[in-house]
């Protein structure tokens, strides 16, 4: 599976991420190559064989992992000055970024 | 069954509505999730998607998930699966939102409701848990945007239909009923001004019997007049288009309240690869069915349930027990108001006819009761139940006569402080109204009235029967309307036999 | 007497209690150390603030409050949040990041009583295998500073190695602290995932990160390690719901009784892994297997004969699936990070652009600018197996593979207690080396990569110098929850042995 110069282009954009043209290029030539011992992959006869998305999906030693559910209580205090610190752009307590357009 | 076509196309509307659900604290984190407060003060670091944060699932979303579910008679699933729905918008901190993909919580299910005299059934595809995104606000920074994230990370439960709805009335309604349901159990507060119930319509036309059109979706309604007017419009355009010659392309538009149009959004071709995959950093959610079932037996009870109920225990018309259990608000009243006075179909009356117009009067259809807050006296209206009771109760011991009883009410509802009931017999001494139960005194007064009406005596002996009314009427405005009317027509029919 | 950076943890810990040197002693001789630190390890110090912890600590040694650990200095690596000192996860983008919360497993240690003595240089975003990934300039390996010192816990191997810490905290994710501790001859473990809480820890991929420490010996990583790793049920949905081991329970038994049942411990070696046991492995799975090098090879091998010397038996055992663990390894870890990362997009901290024309060209130049090579690649290689179109044909077969690793080494485990190993094919390689070649740098991490993947609990130790002089490590590998197990088995090899005691000659 080769990826072309349309792939880099629409998944840099995906990916929100500015290639200059050499880049792109490399960037091109260098995930090639990761996808060339990728291949190997799709040769595994992997029916009736479940994803493990988790080692915790994955130990016999232990019952399964569930997800733990917390009491609902507000229990976070206010902490708005720590926690904007260091953003880039603050203004009465919002975030600023440049104008959104729908 | 049928729809009524426009201009000879059939419509076909789904919903996607995003109900925010009434906990406390945030799904994944434990920052508040109350309404209203200083931008950014209530986004923990989680909901800021600080660096090194982690979502931590709240208990209370799970189980306004189960009861919802319950309501709609849905499948719970066992297990279910959180996903990461990937996209970039500054409202969104992590740059995805975590939602689920392939397998939601809640699966199937239905909402009926009656549309005019028919009754109609929504299937739902499914209901699903997942994070609100924070807010931009546009109106004081030129060329910027200011970010608050306060309400990031509040619950929602995402509710799916099929694309079963064939008119812009049978989608209201159908919005206005999942919405009762959910401020019903209590799941949701319903405010729709405060964005707790958001619907997006998925609006497509065809002609009868062809394939299903292309979709476009309506994103955001917020109020339900919008709604109507916005898939009218959107139903006429897309005619228009396709009269035209044009074919529909899959869009998400907005609805413009001012101009009364939809708009196709700006959007890049590839917008929509979401890239879901299975949350790492969240386990399956699993629910026991011992805890569907304590759940089940600890809910309020639904309002089908009730209104079956009222007509059962209470004797009630079918309708009269649908309309009262159309809001919570309205049978919990009835049914105190009932208990006290002992007079469930007077009751079930007056909070039908007399309660319910300070409602519709003028009101936004998407304002109600559960607007309303609850006193300190545990009353949510005006008039305590107990006061109504007694009112009721006087009537029915012919103290005072109905139409009395009625001004009474409106007057006590507009009142500076509500009236209590032992304040109600004081009240109508002092009014006057205290109805002439004593016949003896009565009779003096109809025989003067034959005498002085002799006319409409004879037109009634001669077959008018409005001429009784007129003698009614005199009998009353006689006893400057203290006079029992039952009563009245009793002695007068005695005395011209 | 010995000079204090010669000294390990448990010896510091001792000597501190017995009050032979006071915390703020043993503090300003670290500190004066990290200062000149010519290896590029330390990225952040703040001298008031490690002094103000060190007196904090002699205090509780007065007054008989101490904790285990107490007044033993310790730096972390930088993928660690800490709200007294800058975060930069070796990345540009995070820009002076200050965090307002401590990592739990930082916090953690703080409350055994260590002192915080600086944030150490890795990899960006725990990404690479040679700390050449940095935007902070790469960290050279004390034995040699031409050679790179393993990756991505670089800074903390080469600190450690160097004497500049008694111990570092590391990430290992792909063996991001097995290869370090390998390539500078240090002791390092990984517990089974879920054992440390991720909570504070910079995300690359979830189901693969774990935090773990890197110290001179099995004995003080096992002190770290119980200090480290607990429950942390209200932070982290990840985190094992399994009760806090005392890990260094176990380290004096001998290998004769080390076994599952009392008996003698068996040790799996895979077929192939080592050339010992190459020449009936299929000759697909030989090709794609890196050999070691001879002599790291020859090392390991006699390591695995020092146990056998102390009553260890061996058994082969087969990891058929290891080649695959390469592609599977990327695919998921690069999925993953793709997304964990983009919440590095100037809005909420770190670095933005300083000038765009809109929105997006903001996100667009703020990402550009912030990460380096390694990191854009697996980014983009992330969000391309998860697009509409791949994510079956590469993430979903990659997690059934994974699962297929997984369950290989159950069936090894039914026939061993521990697997050893090779930690990497060669020694540590020479500075942009493979600079040009991230896939060859992907192809070393071979034997790695495998445990990662199941979640298994593995430790790398020193059994002696390789090609160039260089340290080889040898991998112990232990079945779910086994950690104790795995520091027995390092802790008798080094009773025995001195290759753990030796230092570069860069660090006198």
């Amino acid at each position: 599976m080769s990826l072309t110069t349309t792939d880099i282009a629409r998944i840099a954009n995906l990916a929100r991420l500015e290639l200059q043209a050499e880049e792109s290029t490399r960037m091109l030539d260098q995930i090639n190559a990761f996808f060339d011992i990728v291949t190997q992959i799709s040769q595994v006869d992997t029916s009736g064989v479940l994803p493990m998305a988790h080692p915790l999906d994955a130990m016999p030693t232990m019952p399964p992992i569930h997800l733990r559910l917390r009491p609902d209580v507000a229990s976070e205090p206010n902490d708005r000055e720590a926690n904007q610190r260091s953003a880039p752009a603050v203004e009465r307590g919002l975030f600023l970024v440049p104008k959104v357009i729908e | 069954m049928s729809a009524k076509l426009v201009q000879g196309y059939e419509v076909v509307i789904g919903f996607e509505t995003h109900a925010q659900l009434s906990t406390q604290s945030k799904i994944f984190s434990r920052a508040s999730t109350e309404f209203g407060k200083e931008p950014n003060t209530q986004a923990c670091a989680v909901d800021l998607a600080l660096p090194g944060t982690l979502p931590v699932m709240n208990l209370g979303a799970v189980e306004r998930a189960i009861e919802l579910g319950l309501a709609l008679g849905s499948h719970i699933a066992e297990r279910s699966v959180f996903a990461r729905k990937n996209y970039f918008y500054p409202d969104l901190p992590k740059g995805y939102q975590i939602s689920q993909f392939e397998i939601p919580v809640v699966q199937g299910g239905e909402v009926s409701f009656m549309l005019g005299e028919e009754k109609k059934t929504v299937r739902l595809v499914r209901a699903h848990l997942e994070e609100d995104a924070g807010k931009s606000l546009h109106e004081d920074f030129i060329g910027q945007s200011g970010i608050d994230l306060n309400r990031a990370g509040t619950p929602l439960l995402e509710i799916v239909t099929e694309p079963d709805m064939r008119s812009s009335d049978e989608a209201v309604a159908y919005a206005k009923k999942l919405h009762e349901i959910v401020t019903w159990i209590g799941i949701c507060d319903g405010n729709m001004q405060e964005g707790s119930f958001r619907c997006d319509a998925n609006v497509s036309v065809r002609k009868p019997g062809a394939a299903l059109g292309t979709r476009r979706e309506i994103k955001n309604l917020n109020s339900f007049k919008f709604m109507q007017q916005a898939i009218d419009y959107e139903v006429r355009w897309q005619i228009e288009e396709i009269e035209d010659g044009r074919a529909i392309q899959q869009a998400t538009v907005l609805f413009n309240p001012d101009t009364g149009e939809t708009r196709a959004m700006r959007t890049k071709e590839d917008a929509a690869d979401y890239r879901y995959f299975p949350d790492p950093d969240l386990p399956p959610l699993v629910i026991g069915r011992d805890w569907v079932e304590r759940v089940r037996s600890e809910m309020v009870e639904l309002p089908w349930v009730m209104a079956a109920r009222f007509v059962r225990d209470y004797g009630l018309p079918e309708y009269d027990a649908a309309q009262l259990t159309q809001h919570k608000t309205f049978a919990d009243y009835f049914e105190r108001t009932s208990a006290l006075c002992s007079q469930p179909k007077l009751a079930a009356n007056w909070v039908i006819n007399e309660v319910r117009r300070f409602f519709t009067d003028g009101a936004r259809d998407d304002d109600g009761p559960w607007a309303q807050e609850v006193r300190e006296d545990g009353e949510t209206f005006r008039v305590p139940a107990s006061t109504l009771a007694k009112i009721i109760s006087r009537i029915v011991d012919d103290t005072i006569s109905n139409a009395s009883a009625k001004k009474l009410f409106q007057e006590f509802w507009v009142a500076e402080n509500p009236v209590k009931p032992e304040e109600v017999d004081a009240i109508i001494d002092a009014k006057g109204l205290r109805q002439m139960n004593d016949s003896s005194a009565l009779e003096a007064i109809i025989d003067e009235v034959l005498a002085a009406n002799a006319k409409n005596v004879e037109e009634f002996k001669a077959g008018n029967a409005k001429a009784f009314n007129a003698l009614v009427g005199q009998a009353m405005k006689a006893s400057k309307g203290k006079a029992n009317p039952a009563q009245v027509n009793e002695l007068l029919k005695q005395k011209l036999a | 007497m010995t000079e204090l950076h010669h000294l390990g943890v448990a010896e510091l810990a001792a000597k501190l209690k017995n009050k032979e040197a006071s915390a703020e002693k043993v503090t300003e001789h670290f500190l004066e150390r990290a200062r000149n630190d010519v290896h590029n390890a330390f990225l952040a110090i703040d001298p008031e603030l490690t002094l103000a912890q060190a007196r904090e600590s002699d205090a509780k040694l007065a007054n008989g409050s101490a904790g285990p650990l107490e007044g033993v200095p310790i730096a972390h690596k930088d993928v660690f949040v800490t709200k007294d000192l800058v975060t930069t996860a070796g990345s540009r983008i995070l820009n002076g990041y200050r965090s307002p919360f401590d990592a739990t497993v930082v916090a953690r240690l703080r409350q055994a009583g260590m002192v915080t003595l600086g944030k150490l240089n890795c990899d960006e975003f725990a990404m690479g295998s040679s700390n050449e990934n940095s935007a902070f300039g790469p960290v050279t390996n004390p034995w040699n500073t031409a050679h790179v010192p393993g990756g991505s816990s670089g800074g903390s191997a080469a600190a450690v190695a160097a004497r500049l810490t008694p111990a570092a905290t590391g990430t290992d994710t792909g063996g991001s602290i097995r290869q370090p501790a390998a390539f500078c001859g240090i002791t390092g473990i990984k517990p089974t995932y879920g054992r440390a809480s991720r909570y504070g820890m910079v995300a690359y991929a979830s189901s693969l990160d774990q935090a773990g420490p890197m110290a001179r010996s099995a004995e003080d990583c096992a002190l770290l390690l119980s200090a480290m790793c607990a429950p942390d049920l209200d932070r982290d949905s990840t985190s094992l719901d399994v009760a806090a081991e005392n890990f260094s329970r176990d380290l004096l038994r001998p290998l004769a009784r080390a076994g599952k049942d009392g008996g003698a411990l068996k040790i799996g070696v895979p077929r192939g892994w080592l050339s010992e046991l190459r020449d009936d492995v299929s000759a697909q799975f030989s090709d794609q297997l890196q050999r070691v090098s001879p002599l790291a090879d020859m090392r390991i091998m006699s390591g695995i004969q020092e146990l056998m010397r102390q009553g260890a038996k061996p058994i082969e055992i087969d990891l058929p699936n290891t080649a695959l663990a390469i592609p599977v390894y990327y695919i998921v870890a690069c999925a993953e990070a793709s997304s964990n990362l983009s919440r590095f997009d100037g809005v909420k901290f770190g670095h933005r652009a300083a000038d765009f024309a809109d929105l997006t060209d903001m996100y667009k130049k703020t990402r550009a600018e912030g990460f380096g090579q390694e990191v854009k690649r697996r980014i983009m290689t992330g969000a391309y197996v998860l697009s509409h179109g791949y994510y079956d044909a590469y993430y979903l077969q990659a997690q059934k593979i994974r699962r297929m690793i997984a369950d290989d080494f159950q069936s090894a485990f039914a026939q061993c207690d521990v697997i050893a190993g090779p930690v990497a094919p060669t020694t540590a390689w020479k500075l942009g080396d493979k600079a040009d070649d991230p896939v060859a740098s992907y192809l070393a991490d071979i034997f790695t990569l495998p445990a990662s993947l199941a979640g298994l609990p593995c430790m790398s130790l020193p059994v002696g110098l390789g090609e160039g002089n260089m340290p080889v490590g040898m991998q112990l590998i232990g079945n779910y929850l086994q950690e104790a197990k795995l520091l027995n088995v390092a802790h008798q090899y080094q009773l025995a042995t001195e290759h753990h005691k030796q230092q570069p000659g860069a660090a006198a």
